[in-house]
């Protein structure tokens, strides 16, 4: 048993010994202990360590209930007394607080430990590499952040259920630039550090290069044909995942797929999505101690068929809940893959855009399921397959129902895991799986 | 309750760091304990009730020409000790491989404190209280008197009003002697109804929280948040049977809530240093302005006053000093149109050879500062609203951001409004809905050809600016009249 799991368990005992009658509690950890290096240029900006535990306490009484979140210090005498001050705190809290209808927690869940063989690389040894790759052959202006190290999570209720989740990784989020905002991208991780796997990734990168030297096509506003590859693909989920299989966005009629839950619009029989915990990276328990299921569709051949049902929704709206967090957004969003093979993917494309990347979409039109958003980093126009050179950013303003309905051509045969890269407030732990599309008459519009 | 008192009090923080201080040409450690509230009322149910506590220490040093880091929530003087042996580690390790020289930057050793005025503290109210303010909003979006009884408006699908209150106190000491402490106390109000019929849906909101302020429990009363519900209940269900904005290329007049993104997006983040300098350019992007332009550019018509003003009092962003332990003041970025300055702190300004502000900012104890916005300002002109109105011959008044949307290099922006006006002859004529437009950072500046008064003016804010790797969420405020914009291209919802 990790330190970690060591003192959180030593405060789930602590806190059960001071209960009074009729109270539960539940206890849920978020730490980290990671190394954060930023690069410019291809030297290092910001280097740096953050360790941090936070742990929310809800206090239950009957049909009320509160929390506090700590920070804890690691150290089992220093971390008691503000436990007991939350403690205090809530049950002066509860007396004011009405029975809540909607709270669901689990009060009889199944134990389980999840502890990554092993221990995190070196984070110092990996920025060595970077900059090493990233000085051979006269420098490349590499920018980007190493991310490293262990992330865990913790539950214990009153009634002894106890769940512990630790995991470690590093993971390389950068962008090779060639002129102006013209770059390639690209993520790599792991839970092994290997040197000769990075370089030959940044060997891959850099031969990506050249072709975005070439002068910038500008292009008038049009439809035009376009190939989304698995990372703009997963800029696309990334914002239908802010609402668009909420079940307490489609109760509001206020999920893009609206059309699909009112006017029986369905998307291309090809598009299958699912939330698939048991291929992604996030722990398998909820902050209230639910259990989620491995596997739910959310859109089978085209058809919205599920949603992510939060233990209060499923209070609410009278349905079974399958563990979904608060915000009812997807954790492990799997896509079901084409029959295009990537190696064919310009050809198929003909002349168009190859789009390596989306950035900042957002709902032009929420309850039409209509998205607008920018092309990023490599771009580029195609002409009779073959790739010519980088455009210039463009704005496209398109429905879901187009890219990925009657305007759908292919979905490669290839899957791509697209690991979380967001670290807003701790790190991420969300993944998806993604395939590229290939989409006719994509309308741009500035 | 607080960790920090908990721990023995920043007294003992302070005699642990100054006990422990290494042989570096550079240290300095920035305490923070954030005392957060959420509270909710969402269709008549009080939503889970939670405090946040977060507490915890970063540790800066610069070496040898390297800098490095370390944040720890283990305030004990072993804790202390890792993060110094951490942070210094890093700094040695990348002291002949960073960007910049970092002992060409001047630490600042600061002295002194700075506090939010507050006239009527949180505590001075009683949970309860503050959740009957919350219920009876929400029971006035459903249009039925609260314990009426009487069945509600079904067109109303979905209603809540919320409180989020956060308190910042911060400790900032430096190996040579600098000592700041810093109070800032937040309220952050919004609402939100969802009206719904025939297919149709529209959301009527306060901007997502663009309420927010600093200050007391007062701050309701200077917002308007009294009777709130009812007002944006009755403008959902008229944008409901409101016909669909108009295409076309027409004058465009934003109110403040809607000045607010414009500026953030198209005149804040493009004059951030950092991202000038290259440091974004993986994640939030880069800029079109490049540092040739300071002191000549033409960013917008001569109308143009945009100032980084740390000193409002009651703006969300307001602060005394900023993470780096620079002194805030008021400095102007665009005058006369003319682009003055960027947003940069003492780091990037000596990586650049540019003067720059007091912007250098953490979102909390564990990220390093970065170049941010603070408050940042659109100074009011002379118009009144109804003479900005009566210039307007075929146009749209916009209030309330909806969808935000820029290129990374923050030029091309396409931006929506819950709520349009046309505007024909001079006059407001009806009501449209899905209101968006689009167009380009540095021509659309120019474009400005109305700045209303201070009376037009409002102070406004919002908690969620993000940027920087590791990632940061950040309040930023945005104080703004309404201004007037011709020629812009302008488009409704989906058909």
């Amino acid at each position: 048993m990790s330190r970690a799991q060591a003192h959180f368990e030593a405060l789930a005992s602590w806190l059960q010994d001071r209960l009074q009658p009729r109270e539960d509690f539940l206890l849920h950890l978020q730490g980290e202990e990671s190394d954060f290096v930023r690069f410019n240029q291809g030297r290092v900006r910001q280097p740096g360590t953050v360790h941090q535990d936070l742990l929310s306490l809800r206090l239950i009484q009957g049909a009320r209930h509160a929390s506090v979140d700590l920070m804890l210090t690691g150290q089992d005498a220093a971390d008691r007394s503000p436990l007991n001050a939350a403690l205090v705190r809530l049950r002066e809290r509860l007396r004011e607080l009405p029975e809540d209808p909607h709270l669901l927690w689990q009060s009889a869940g199944e134990s389980t430990t999840f502890v990554a063989p092993g221990a995190p690389a070196d984070g110092q040894e990996i920025t060595d590499a970077v900059l090493e790759l990233a000085a051979q052959d006269g420098g490349v202006d590499l920018v980007g952040i190493l991310v490293n190290g262990e992330v865990h999570a913790g539950f214990a209720s009153s009634r002894g259920q106890r769940c512990w989740d630790s995991r470690h990784s590093w993971l390389l989020d950068w962008c090779l630039y060639q002129q102006g905002d013209k770059a390639v991208k690209s993520t790599l991780g792991g839970t092994t550090w290997d040197r000769a796997v990075l370089a030959a990734r940044m060997e891959q990168a850099r031969s990506r290069l050249p072709v975005l030297a070439q002068p910038p096509r500008r292009l008038t506003p049009g439809r035009y044909r376009a190939f989304l590859a698995p990372a703009a693909m997963g800029e696309l989920m990334d914002l239908l995942g802010w609402g668009a299989f909420s079940q307490r966005s489609q109760e509001a009629r206020n999920t893009p797929l609206m059309r699909m839950l009112t006017q029986g619009e369905v998307l291309d029989p090809r598009v299958t999505l699912a939330e698939d915990v048991g291929s992604g990276l996030a722990p398998g328990f909820s902050p209230e101690g639910f259990t989620r299921p491995e596997h739910v569709t959310l859109i089978d051949q085209g058809r919205l068929v599920g949603s992510l049902v939060s233990p209060r929704s499923s209070r609410e709206y009278g349905l079974p809940h399958n563990g979904a967090g608060a915000d009812e957004s997807p954790t492990s969003l799997t896509m079901d893959a084409g029959e295009l093979a990537t190696d064919q993917v310009l050809a198929e494309l003909g002349t168009g855009l190859y789009i390596s990347n989306l950035w900042y979409l957002n709902f032009s039109d929420r309850p039409a399921g209509r998205i607008t958003g920018m092309t990023r980093f490599a771009t580029t126009w195609v002409e009779d397959g073959q790739v010519v050179a980088p455009t210039e950013v463009m704005r496209f303003d398109e429905t879901v129902f187009h890219l990925l309905g009657h305007g759908l051509q292919a979905l490669t045969r290839e899957v791509e895991l697209l690991p979380g890269t967001g670290t807003y407030e701790r790190r991420s732990t969300t993944s998806s799986r993604l395939p590229g599309a290939l989409v006719d008459g994509m309308r741009f519009t500035l | 309750m607080s960790i920090i008192a908990a721990l023995s009090g920043p007294d003992r923080v302070r005699a642990r760091f100054l006990e422990q201080v290494p042989a570096v040409d550079f240290c300095s450690l920035r305490l923070v304990e954030e005392r957060t509230e959420l509270l909710t009322v969402r269709n008549d149910v009080v939503e889970p009730v939670g405090e946040q506590i977060d507490a915890g220490a970063m540790i800066t040093v610069v070496h040898g020409g390297g800098l490095g880091y370390a944040a720890t929530s283990d305030l004990s003087s072993s804790g202390l000790r890792a993060a110094i042996e951490r942070a210094r580690s890093w700094a040695e390790r990348t002291a002949a491989r960073s960007v910049f020289d970092f002992r060409q930057v001047p630490m600042a050793h600061p002295r002194g404190e700075h506090h939010t005025l507050v006239e009527q503290p949180w505590e001075g109210l009683s949970l309860a209280d503050k959740l009957d303010l919350l219920r009876v909003e929400v029971a006035a979006m459903t249009g039925s008197r609260p314990g009426s009884g009487q069945p509600g408006d079904d067109r109303i699908v979905e209603r809540s009003a919320s409180l989020l209150r956060v308190c910042s106190e911060s400790l900032y000491l430096t190996s040579g002697g600098g000592e700041v402490q810093q109070r800032l106390d937040m309220l952050a109000p919004d609402a939100m109804v969802i009206a719904h019929a025939a297919g149709v849906t529209q959301r009527r909101s306060a901007g997502s929280r663009g309420m927010s302020r600093q200050g007391g429990l007062e701050v309701l009363a200077q917002v308007g948040f009294s009777g709130i519900g009812a007002h944006l209940r009755a403008q959902a269900l008229e944008l409901l049977a409101a016909p669909d904005c108009p295409t076309g290329r027409l004058d465009l007049l934003l109110a403040p809530d809607q000045m607010m993104i414009q500026i953030h997006e198209s005149i804040g983040h493009p004059l951030e240093l950092d991202r000038i300098l290259g440091d974004e350019r993986n994640y939030a992007g880069t800029s079109f302005v490049t540092p040739d332009m300071f002191g000549s550019y033409r960013y917008g018509s001569e109308l143009l006053d945009v100032t980084f003003d740390p000193s409002v009092p009651g703006e969300f962003a307001s602060y005394g000093f900023d993470d780096d332990g620079t002194v805030a003041r008021r400095e102007h970025l665009i005058r006369g149109g003319i682009l003055q300055r960027p947003l940069g702190g003492s780091t990037s300004q000596a990586r650049a050879g540019m003067a720059g502000v007091a912007n250098s900012r953490a979102c909390s104890w564990n990220r390093p500062p970065i170049d941010r916005m603070a408050n940042l300002n659109v100074e009011p002109g002379s118009a009144s609203l109804d003479e900005l109105v009566q210039r307007v011959e075929d146009g749209v008044y916009m209030e309330t951001n909806a969808s935000w949307s820029i290129d990374d290099s923050r030029n091309k922006f396409q931006f929506g409004c819950e709520r349009g006006r046309r505007i024909r002859n001079g006059a407001l004529a009806e009501v449209v809905r899905n209101p968006n437009y689009r167009g380009v950072s540095a021509t659309f500046w120019r474009s400005l050809v109305g700045v209303g008064s201070a009376a037009t003016r409002q102070v406004l804010g919002t908690p969620y600016c993000g940027k920087g790797e590791p990632n940061q969420v950040i309040r930023v405020g945005h104080a703004a009249p309404a201004c007037l914009f011709q020629g812009v291209d302008i488009f409704g919802g989906a058909a």
